[in-house]
């Protein structure tokens, strides 16, 4: 079972429109909200006039900031992680004297129908004072710049710094050969194809708060509401997670929005549902990315890397998101060795406050960043020491046998073997047989040929607890499974992660079967309920397989330690002889002498023959904390041919050899593999977050914003190496992030690998073709 | 939900929605839906009334004429794509018509409806200068005829006049010896055009008799390049004169950018493109 790649068990009811999402949900008495959001990126709010909208048709009320300051809700939305100076101005859910991006909420209108709500929205009158915007992530610490936050001076959220200056001064002083370019990581929007949404049903008698919500973590966000911005007691809260239709890390983070629908619920005492338009997610759903870095790498004569030096300007937006300081610095600064035995490497990363939509976890979330500096700069270098690519890697990997390895940048990696996957992924693209038609072609013309190479590094499922706490997390990393086994033998389980597109009904699943020897009909996995499961983090950062997944096995492991007990007593032998295999615990030796796991899960229940002093009831659960992160990694290559007239770029080969460690479910991975190239390809040759220098969102709808394309990408070439995680009971490593962190790097090396013969060194991305035309024209960006 | 609220009435006739359109200010007529629903669901456009007149029979389908062929104004653009007749006796505009959207927007959107916008961006009103094609209005005081290159009169707008409804199209009828081509730079996102280039070259003896390139998706109105029209006819469109011709003669005034492609680089697609479609247009007159 384990390995096997079965259907995925939620599909059915996804693909045939039986999923419940939601905004499928309705409750009796239910009204609807609309927030009223401001179309200026800064602004002072004067007065609020919600005559107008409270007299339209059907509306219940109509609520502004005062009406949140005036109650007992805490009003304002958290911040999750935090680092040594870090500025964290107040969040309100609904802002009262000023606004600091287009979006930012003002009012929000509560109507019999989401049609009325909508309509008197447009009807509530704010009188905004504009004030100068400020979108660039470094020109927004340039003096003079307008000022987002009066506690946050030069609008710097952080200044954070990681690894040795003086060491790696030093090398560079030293080095045969520096390289240098100034990065653009270009700012994106998640767009799941679920907008959020909330249902807030407020028990008034029993004062108890129900939120069906999109969520990626429903216990955080129960967490985060009552310490902050309900503060209604944890125990009062229920947040369920219906079915949730994508994420990609948008989800995560605790928004204004479901506190305000909450509020709205508490009010009125009635339930009040909200869900966003596209449009309102495009402008609120927090962005992820959007970087500049002074990036450098140093080597010595034989083209091994002696030092790198990043500083990195990274946009927080408006306000601090809930996880937002993590990502440009822990999630960031310590992949800058990627897949290199790297001697020195200084990082200094400085949070800015924008007037834009704020930034957090898309993704990836600081890995793709820091892949795509480290990844651009090794073939700067491969080409300024006249060097092939793959020979500039192969130099500098890692060796196999250097392991478990430390990098200057506090990760310890556990496991590795870097070059078979790069000899893989060679292999199955024809490198040999791209460059030599590279090189025909640089001769007798034709469409331009580019090849590029990304061997990334990936940190998943972050832990354990006391080292993220030490880093400045305000939660534990750890994750919890309950098992309960039910007296016929089947099997509930209860894990803490949070699906939201993963296939963990079948993965989880998987597992149980296949460790208690019984048919996957047999199991059942329950997710995304604070009611129903036992604390839990949720599902981010690759992390439900290998913290959840290893939880599980944990618990599946006292499930069937107690099995033996229960057995050794009914078999008449001791607990130390029993063995469990195939659904059948059996006497070392003798398995004849063997009892079936449906035998023993009902005298666990009956306890009529029964061990002396052990508790009836067959059901385990576990905390765990991971010894360390998991490191997967791998080889991707990308092909591109570009047209020299126009600039106009197509990606026509995508080969990915990802080493994800043991694999549960083949199709799931290879699922999570596709869908992530496509993502990581959008960034690198059409998506792009535009704001205007008044901070207006100029890609604020998909006829601006381009996704990527089914038509525009290609059928990719899948392998795997596989390098077992050393520490957890699966041997699992995460896969949710890998073809989002490698691809950019490997496309963007592609395009510009293209256009070396006309100077070219560098290229942002978005690589448009005007952008690329340009630079055939103008060896730009070089 | 999305769009403000409005009042919606179905015609049964072409006299029944000019009369409905008289009846009320501010009101749009809703064909295939696929330009107007979008602008309302943005809220950008918000009609006190939709006129409903999808179910209009005589507004549909292709007609032989004397001159040519005419196409109804609600024929969609999927109709337009299969229609036999086109395709042999005009097969630009079915060419064109492909590349429209994806195909549940070619199966509603009209031939009608996409002209009544009149966005730059969109693939049909190019190729119908390009085509000489007239489009014919109806309004309350009867019918009349405009040239396509007049209909276009800026971003967004046309020449249909008050309570005015475009009725349908006419092609003229080419010389027997006639190719044409539409070559499209989609943009990423709306798969709008970038820079569309629609060609039809005629020949004879060896020789240039006419020709015609218009662009999609570089001005606010169809782009006729007119300069490289003149300088084509008479030779016998060897590769290189194309080449000469649009480089020396190609002209565009204030062309359109945006964050995917700035207005210069839309000349520099109108170049390479206007050469391509010619040469392609050239090619297939004279196989």
């Amino acid at each position: 079972m384990i390995g096997s790649s079965i259907k995925r068990r939620e599909d059915p009811a996804l693909v045939t429109g039986k999923g419940k999402y939601t905004d499928d949900l309705a409750l009796p008495g239910m009204a609807h909200a609309a927030i009223v959001r401001s179309p200026y990126a800064h602004a002072t709010v004067g007065g609020v006039d919600v005559s107008a909208a409270a007299a339209a048709p059907g509306v219940a009320a109509v609520y502004t900031g005062a009406d949140v300051e005036a109650s007992d809700i805490g009003g304002v939305v958290p911040v999750g992680w935090l680092l040594p100076g870090i500025k964290t101005p107040a969040h309100p859910i609904l802002a009262t004297e000023r606004v600091r991006y287009v979006g930012d909420a003002v009012a929000v209108v509560v109507a019999e129908s989401a049609a009325a709500a909508a309509d008197a929205a447009e009807r509530v009158q704010v009188e905004y004072e504009p004030l100068p915007a400020v979108t660039d992530p470094r020109g927004a610490a340039d003096e003079g710049a307008p000022q987002v936050h009066d506690e946050a001076p030069g609008n710097v959220a952080f200044d954070w710094e990681l690894g040795d200056r003086a060491a790696t001064d030093a090398a560079f002083e030293g080095a045969a050969l520096t390289v240098k370019a100034d990065l653009r990581n270009n700012r994106l929007i998640p767009h799941a194809v679920e907008p959020r949404a909330c249902l807030a049903d407020w028990d008034g008698t029993r004062g108890e708060h129900t939120l069906r919500m999109t969520t990626q973590n429903p216990h955080l966000h129960r967490l985060l509401m009552t310490i902050a911005s309900l503060g209604l007691p944890e125990h009062k809260i229920r947040v369920i997670a219906p079915e949730v239709g994508g994420g990609f890390g948008s989800k995560i983070h605790h928004y204004p929005d479901e506190a305000i629908t909450a509020f709205c619920s508490m009010q009125l005492g009635r339930p009040v549902k909200w869900t966003a338009t596209r449009s309102e997610t495009n402008l609120t759903d927090a962005h992820g990315r959007d970087h500049r870095s002074l990036a450098e790498m140093a080597l010595d004569a034989e083209g091994r890397i002696v030092g790198v030096r990043v500083v990195t300007h990274a946009a927080m937006g408006a306000y601090l998101s809930t996880f937002a300081p993590a990502v440009p610095t822990y999630l960031y600064g310590t992949l800058l060795s990627g897949q290199y035995d790297i001697p020195a490497i200084w990082v200094r990363t400085v949070g800015t406050f924008t007037t834009t939509c704020p930034v957090d976890a898309y993704r990836g979330a600081g890995r793709p960043e820091a892949t795509y500096v480290i990844e651009r700069l090794i073939d700067l270098a491969a080409a300024e020491a006249g060097l092939d690519p793959a020979e500039m890697r192969r130099r500098n990997f890692i060796p196999a046998d250097a392991f478990p390895y430390q990098t200057q940048v506090a990760l310890a990696y556990d496991s590795g073997n870097y070059e078979p996957a790069l000899d893989r992924a060679l292999e199955l693209a024809d490198y040999a047989g791209l460059r030599r038609e590279q090189q025909r072609r640089r001769v007798e013309g034709g469409k331009l040929l580019g090849i590029g190479l990304s061997s990334y590094i990936e940190a998943c499922g972050i832990a354990p607890s006391a080292v993220v706490g030490s880093l400045g997390a305000q939660a534990g990393l750890w994750e919890s499974a309950k098992v309960r086994v039910h007296p016929s033998g089947s099997v509930t389980a209860y894990v803490g992660t949070s699906s939201h597109g993963q296939g963990h009904q079948t993965t989880f699943a998987q597992i149980v079967a296949d460790t208690l020897g019984i048919d996957i009909d047999q199991v059942d996995v329950i997710e995304g309920d604070t009611r129903e499961v036992q604390f839990g983090m949720g599902t981010y950062g690759s992390r439900s397989l290998a913290v959840g997944g290893s939880a599980l096995a944990r618990s599946l492991d006292k499930v069937i330690a107690k099995g033996k007990k229960i057995a050794a007593h009914l078999l008449e032998a001791a607990d130390e002889d029993m063995e469990f295999e195939d659904g059948s615990f059996f006497v070392r030796g003798a398995p004849s002498k063997a009892r079936a796991w449906g035998e023993v899960a009902l005298q666990a229940y009956l306890a009529h023959d029964y061990p002396e002093g052990l508790e009836p009831g067959l059901e385990e659960t576990s905390f765990y904390d991971p010894a360390n992160f998991t490191y997967p990694f791998g080889t991707h290559v990308a092909v591109v041919e570009i047209d020299p007239e126009t600039g106009e770029v197509e990606l026509v080969g995508y080969t990915a050899v990802d080493d994800c460690g043991n694999q549960i479910n083949p199709m799931i991975v290879a699922g999570q593999i596709h869908g992530g190239i496509a993502q990581g390809v959008g960034q690198a040759l059409w998506e792009n977050a535009v704001y205007d220098e008044n901070g207006q969102l100029l890609t604020a709808t998909l006829l601006d914003y381009a996704l990527p394309r089914a038509h525009k990408l290609v059928s990719y070439r899948l392998d795997h190496t596989v390098t077992p995680c050393p520490h957890n009971p699966l041997g699992v490593k995460g896969v949710g992030e890998a073809g989002t962190i490698a691809s950019p790097a490997a496309v963007a090396n592609a395009v510009v690998d293209a256009l070396r013969p006309y100077g070219v060194r560098h290229l942002d991305m978005p690589l448009t073709p005007e952008r690329i035309w340009r630079a055939l024209r103008n060896g730009e960006g070089s | 939900m999305y769009p403000a609220p409005l009042e919606y009435v179905r015609a049964e006739s072409v006299d029944e929605a000019i009369r409905l359109l008289g009846e009320r200010d501010g009101a749009k007529l809703l064909a295939g839906g696929h330009s107007l629903i979008p602008m309302m669901k943005l809220r950008l456009a918000a009609p006190t009334a939709v006129i409903d007149i999808g179910r209009i029979a005589e507004l549909k389908g292709v007609c032989p004429t004397d001159g040519g062929l005419t196409v109804g104004a609600l024929t969609t653009h999927a109709e337009i794509t299969r229609s036999r007749e086109l395709r042999e006796r005009c097969p630009l505009l079915p060419e064109a018509a492909a590349r429209i959207g994806d195909p549940a927007v070619r199966n509603k959107g009209t031939l009608g409806g996409n002209i009544a916008h009149a966005d730059p961006a969109s693939d049909l009103p190019a190729v119908l200068v390009a085509l000489r094609a007239d489009v014919h209005l109806q309004g309350p005081g009867g019918r009349r005829s405009v040239p396509a290159a007049d209909f276009f009169v800026d971003l967004l707008t046309t020449a249909l006049g008050e309570n005015e409804i475009i009725v349908g199209v006419e092609l003229p009828i080419h010389p027997p010896v006639t190719g044409s081509a539409y070559l499209k730079v989609e943009h990423p996102a709306s798969g709008y055009a970038v820079c569309g280039a629609a060609a039809v070259v005629s020949v004879e003896g060896g020789r240039c008799t006419a020709v015609r390139l218009c662009y999609n998706g570089v001005t606010a109105v169809p782009a006729d390049a007119v300069g490289v029209t003149e300088a084509l006819v008479g030779t016998s469109l060897g590769n290189e004169t194309i080449d000469e011709a649009v480089e020396r003669h190609l002209s565009i005034d204030e062309p359109l950018g945006d964050t995917h492609a700035s207005g210069e680089y839309r000349v520099a697609l109108a170049r390479a493109y206007g050469k391509r479609a010619l040469k392609r247009a050239r090619d297939r007159a004279l196989a």
